[in-house]
């Protein structure tokens, strides 16, 4: 799905960014320096991010810019987690939200 | 710890940029708030040439203006701190102000506040409107110039005013194809500039359409859309399936006002500026004294009015604190002409006309 990152653009230059390695539901994936987790899992061609915890109904990334909370995930352990906006960084380890998580140190 | 200062601004975009350079500059010690991890809000995605005067930086790019009121504040040294990854989560009747910055709870209380939260982008209602590859347009526009990634192969887009057609001219710089524009309108919302340029590519303006349902398993494949009339019902017979893998929602912007609803700010719905606006008068201070506004979270109009905006608020809320430079009256005379100026055209009638029942303290 490379096909996904511009690399060709009359305004903007893109740097090849140093490859970042993750995993999205234990699989192994690539994305690169400067990417959020879901802009990430986009150029790997995921869409779907969760499943509504009640009507279990897929769910996207709607704003992109943190206001919406459609593209909450599991990071590293930690529900809620706003994919659209959180920097990716090497090893995270991200799943699909299924349910409407817990609140961490409670 | 209780930060003191004189002045927090919360929201580093066009508005909240412009306030803190002018109070900083004045003499005033300001802490700017920035949820992103940068700076610049949603001019950091706007590819495009702005509009306006010199004043106003015309003709530079949105993501230029952006670098360069950066720069400035940093400019100003410890005088101006900004905090990024900063959200500001309360604002409490006596004046403090809780930030989450970096995962750490602290709280602030300035003597003064510009709140600059800008606004969100609306939904639409329709069959399976939460499928994923439904994007708002600013979304797609992120992930496109910020982030470099392509949303899909083959948009539809829904809603012709200045974001969609800056939006859909963007997708087919980036290599994406655009099926058509939808707007429920009898015409065409944006200016007709970005009008002409995505019809010369070939793509179709469909006005009086409006969007049906959408359809497709885990994500989107394809779009329905149908003719309407003069009461917005869409017409039997006239609907059209589109083949697409994202459709792109801009049908406009409503204000963040949240932490304006806590200060206890009195608050009004304006239809025409895209949501409830806070009551200010023509300075740009609430109802909550020492609390005023800039920007989109005044009521939406675009980021040359929201500089502008930033600029007479940071102005004003150094000089409320006696920081009064040699040009302060020239200043705020000329913010008041080029917010006239901006709001002059025949297309911001509507504007103007909000405007008059939200300036009315």
């Amino acid at each position: 799905m490379g096909d996904r990152r511009i690399t060709d653009h009359p305004i903007l230059d893109f740097d090849e960014g140093e490859v970042i390695h993750f995993t999205f539901d234990g699989k192994p994936m690539e994305g690169r320096e400067g990417d959020t987790i879901a802009s990430a899992l986009h150029a790997n061609g995921v869409k779907v991010l969760g499943y509504h915890f009640k009507t279990k109904r897929p769910r996207g990334f709607y704003c992109a810019i943190g206001n919406c909370s459609a593209c909450l995930m599991i990071v590293n352990g930690k529900s809620n987690v706003r994919t659209c906006t959180e920097p990716l960084l090497p090893g995270m380890v991200v799943e699909k939200q299924l349910d409407r998580g817990v609140p961490d140190d409670v | 710890m209780m930060y003191d200062i004189d002045l927090v601004v919360i929201g580093g975009g066009p508005a909240g940029l412009m306030a803190a350079n002018t109070a900083t500059e004045a003499g005033a010690e300001v802490l700017l708030l920035e949820r992103d991890g940068h700076l610049g809000g949603q001019l950091v995605k706007q590819t495009h040439k702005f509009f306006g005067s010199e004043k106003q930086h015309a003709s530079v790019r949105g993501i230029d203006i952006s670098t360069m009121l950066g720069d400035r504040l940093d400019s100003f040294g410890e005088r101006a701190t900004v905090w990024k990854n900063a959200t500001a989560i309360g604002f409490y009747e006596d004046g403090v102000i809780t930030v989450d910055h970096d995962g750490i709870y602290k709280k602030v209380k300035p003597k003064r506040v510009v709140v600059a939260t800008g606004a969100s982008e609306k939904f639409l209602s329709f069959p399976n409107n939460d499928l994923p590859g439904i994007y708002g347009a600013g979304a797609v526009q992120t992930m496109m110039n910020v982030y470099g990634i392509r949303p899909g192969h083959r948009v539809l887009m829904i809603g012709a005013g200045n974001i969609g057609l800056i939006v859909s001219y963007q997708l087919m710089q980036a290599g994406v194809s655009v099926a058509a524009i939808v707007e429920g309108l009898p015409q065409i919302g944006g200016y007709a500039v970005h009008a002409g340029k995505v019809r010369r590519a070939g793509v179709p303006i469909l006005t009086s359409h409006t969007i049906l349902r959408a359809d497709g398993k885990e994500s989107v494949e394809r779009a329905t859309i149908a003719r309407i009339d003069r009461t917005w019902n869409a017409i039997p017979g006239t609907e059209k399936t589109i083949e697409c893998d994202v459709i792109c929602i801009s049908v406009g912007l409503t204000p963040l006002a949240e932490l304006l609803w806590q200060a206890g700010c009195e608050m009004r719905y304006i239809p025409s500026l895209g949501g409830s606006v806070p009551l200010r008068n023509n300075c740009l201070e609430t109802t909550v004294k020492g609390v005023y506004v800039a920007g989109d979270v005044t009521g939406i109009e675009e980021a040359s009015a929201a500089m502008v905006e930033g600029h007479l608020a940071g102005l004003e809320a150094a000089a409320s604190l006696g920081f009064k430079g040699d040009r302060y009256s020239e200043e705020r005379k000329d913010c008041m002409e080029q917010l006239a100026a901006l709001r002059s055209g025949p297309t911001a009638e509507k504007i103007r006309t909000g405007l008059a029942c939200a300036e009315c303290l």
